[in-house]
């Protein structure tokens, strides 16, 4: 790498940059007037003056768009749109103790939400109880803690499993904590045949992105496999996975480059759920993706469009599935976090309530609307409630959910359609090539993708090539301080007090029994599923549970990619 | 004249790095000498690098809250080993309330989302301790 920069404290530096570079379009027709050289997108896209029916020529509509709920379901997944059901308002919350969230959670369904999503410390996200050196100053701050089985009862205590959906943002530990909400499920009498919900469960995107990966890859992927195969027998209507494409856009990547990026984490699944023998068919339905909505309209619009005419053709002509469900491909969404800033907050209901109209607009099953106040804290409660009426408005107020695929048809929308798709396979071949994305991610080829995109938007902003308004244009002499939460302490105090409690009451034999039993299944081919199951009965802690498989499979360390 | 060190550090359990990332490359673009230390250095760790480098200033990038255990961690550690000259700058998500806390304990720079690199090359710059000597 270049000589003025060391990284990884003297580990190898990896190879150079050889990704897109990126094309200025000609100018129009009408260049002189323009107020600009030339027109791009925030992921650098050149965008002409005109789009006309010469730019989607070779579009055919049954092949390449199909009505609404047929394949390739470029214009959604169901024929009727959000006439039949509108997107499920679903808001990630979490902070502090499981008392603490378990209040919000009960205000945020009485105001309307319609499903929960759970957001956990980075304590809990990285497999470690409240008393490891790693965990201080962490715990409650990112999410809520969540030590033990006792602390899932208290987060869902009151709510009833049976009768709303919920999602979880976890990912190394997601068995443990999925093996936690069926244990209380079935203490309050819900049958896990009718749980309905998504566990993120996306380790491919951690060591791309977000990096909260514990288990080197390959044994991750057990892990996800695992879950699949247990899934499929004993809680069919549960989302195993959310391919996530939204950490991926903010740490930085362009619209294709979170697209390709995706869609091949979820090849990467559906191959390996195949080569352990599961029938694609079997599995395959119960997937699900979690895409960012970032600031530029269109191109968003397009990237959700080419989603699910890519997914589609991946299942049914690479995989061969036959089962319809496992080619449509339904999605999460959530408002790019990275677009807010910190000066002039107010800015960020306007950009969100875009932003969360783009994911209405190209077709989102469900979607999570940023606060104003994230650029500085964790959402209060009120800032939290304006981001869901944000979504009311929309779903109630601007008419946009009357009609199925509205931008359907635009020369514009789908020759971006067209692009976005045609960029993701020829990702897709680069990762083929490469042996595949796990493959690919141990040669830093999507890291280093990333990190050149991220630092290229930052030049552009830094040159105001690209304009954010508050931040390099548009600037306020002071700003108004707007009221943030702020996590104390004695969160930290609390969870430290109650697993200290709970080792002392706890029938300490068993849990050793259980965390033994883990071991050796993990050593040999057992699903690790139905022992975690055991593990939480227990009581065994996240900690102890991720410590177990630690021991068996070892950690991975980066080397890290500027 | 001799150029400019900075460690770059991503402390704490948090595995966000793209302003860690994206600030090691600019401080390298504006001609400093970056170390770059990866994810999850505790505190003796990024000291411990801040000296074997003889560095001039750390850059601490915190997103998830835990910055108030950090820091002052860092600060002291700086102390005993005789490093309290180095300048010590953080980036992430920082409560106001916590700011002057942490001008308190000797952090020199923070810098909030949206920040533009300029300025913080610009303010180390002009921050850190002068390098006439060898």
């Amino acid at each position: 790498m270049q000589a003025d920069l060391k990284v990884g404290l003297y580990g190898p530096s990896g190879p150079p940059y050889n990704g897109l570079i990126m094309k200025t379009a000609a100018p129009g027709p009408s260049a002189s007037k323009e107020r600009r050289g030339s027109f791009t997108t925030i992921s650098g896209r050149p965008i002409h003056q005109l789009y006309t029916p010469a730019d989607i020529a070779a579009l055919d509509y049954e092949r390449d768009l199909g009505e609404p709920g047929a394949f390739p379901y470029t214009r959604g997944i169901h024929p009727t749109g959000y006439r039949g059901r509108l997107w499920t308002m679903r808001q990630f919350a979490g902070f502090g103790t499981p008392e603490e969230t378990n209040k919000r959670y009960k205000q945020l369904l009485k105001a309307g939400g319609t499903g929960l999503s759970v957001a956990f410390d980075l304590p809990t996200l990285m497999g470690r109880d409240p008393d490891h050196e790693l965990s201080l100053g962490e715990v409650g701050k990112c999410g809520v803690n969540v030590t033990s089985l006792a602390d899932m009862e208290t987060l869902f205590d009151g709510i009833d499993l049976a009768a709303i959906t919920t999602s979880m943002t976890i990912n190394s530990p997601a068995s443990m904590i999925f093996a936690m909400y069926l244990v209380v499920a079935e203490k309050q009498g819900a049958s896990w045949d009718h749980l309905s919900g998504t566990i993120q469960n996306d380790i491919l995107k951690e060591f791309i992105a977000q990096k909260e990966y514990i288990y080197p890859p390959r044994p991750s992927m057990r892990l996800i496999t695992d879950v699949f195969a247990f899934c499929a027998e004993r809680v069919p209507r549960w989302n195993t996975i959310s391919v996530s494409g939204y950490h991926i856009r903010e740490a930085g990547a362009t619209a294709a480059q979170e697209l390709a990026f995706t869609l091949r984490d979820g090849v990467e699944y559906v191959q390996y759920g195949v080569d352990t023998g599961l029938d694609v068919d079997g599995f395959a339905p119960r997937l699900s993706f979690f895409f960012n909505s970032h600031s530029d309209f269109f191109e968003e619009i397009a990237k959700y469009r080419a989603a699910r005419r890519i997914w589609a053709h991946v299942m049914r002509d690479r995989f061969k599935a036959k089962n319809p469900r496992s080619w449509q491909l339904r999605f999460h969404t959530q408002t790019a976090g990275v677009s807010l800033t910190a000066q002039q907050p107010y800015n960020n209901v306007v950009r969100t309530a875009l932003q969360a109209m783009a994911a209405v607009l190209g077709g989102t099953q469900s979607l999570h609307t940023n606060s104003l106040d994230e650029a500085l804290a964790l959402p209060t409660e009120a800032a939290a409630t304006l981001a869901l009426r944000t979504q009311q408005i929309i779903a109630h107020e601007t008419g946009v959910t009357n009609i199925v695929d509205p931008l359907g048809g635009s020369y514009f929308v789908e020759k971006l359609t067209s692009d976005l798709e045609e960029e993701t396979l020829a990702y897709f071949d680069t990762i083929d090539r490469m042996g595949g994305m796990v493959a690919a991610i141990e040669k830093g080829y999507p890291q280093r993708e990333v990190a050149e995109s991220a630092y290229r938007f930052q030049q552009a902003v830094e040159r105001r090539d690209k304009i954010i308004v508050g931040v390099n244009d548009f600037v306020a002499a002071e700003d108004e301080p707007i009221g943030t939460l702020y996590i104390d302490e004695s969160a930290a105090e609390r969870q430290l007090a109650k697993l200290n409690e709970l080792r002392k009451s706890r029938d300490n034999s068993r849990v050793r029994a259980a965390l033994d039993a883990l071991k050796e299944g993990a050593r040999g081919s057992a699903n690790t599923m139905p022992l975690l199951v055991d593990a939480v009965r227990a009581y065994a802690t996240v900690g102890e549970m991720c410590d177990a498989l630690r021991e068996v499979w070892g950690e991975y360390e980066e080397t890290p990619i500027i | 004249m001799q150029k400019i060190r900075v460690v770059i550090a991503k402390p704490g359990l948090d595995g966000h790095d793209r302003g860690a990332k994206v600030i090691a490359r600019a401080l390298r673009d504006a001609g400093m000498e970056v170390i770059y230390t990866g994810l999850r250095q505790t505190p003796e760790q990024i000291v411990a690098a801040a000296l074997q480098e003889d560095a001039d200033a750390i850059g601490l990038s915190i997103l998830s809250g835990a910055h108030m255990h950090i820091c002052p961690r860092v600060m002291e550690l700086l102390r005993e080993k005789g490093l309290q000259d180095v300048l010590v700058v953080v980036g992430g998500i920082i409560p106001d309330v916590d700011i002057p806390k942490l001008n308190g304990i000797g952090v020199k720079g923070i810098f909030l989302p949206g920040t533009p690199m300029q300025e913080i090359v610009d303010f180390i710059t002009r921050n850190v301790r002068s390098r006439v000597e060898t």
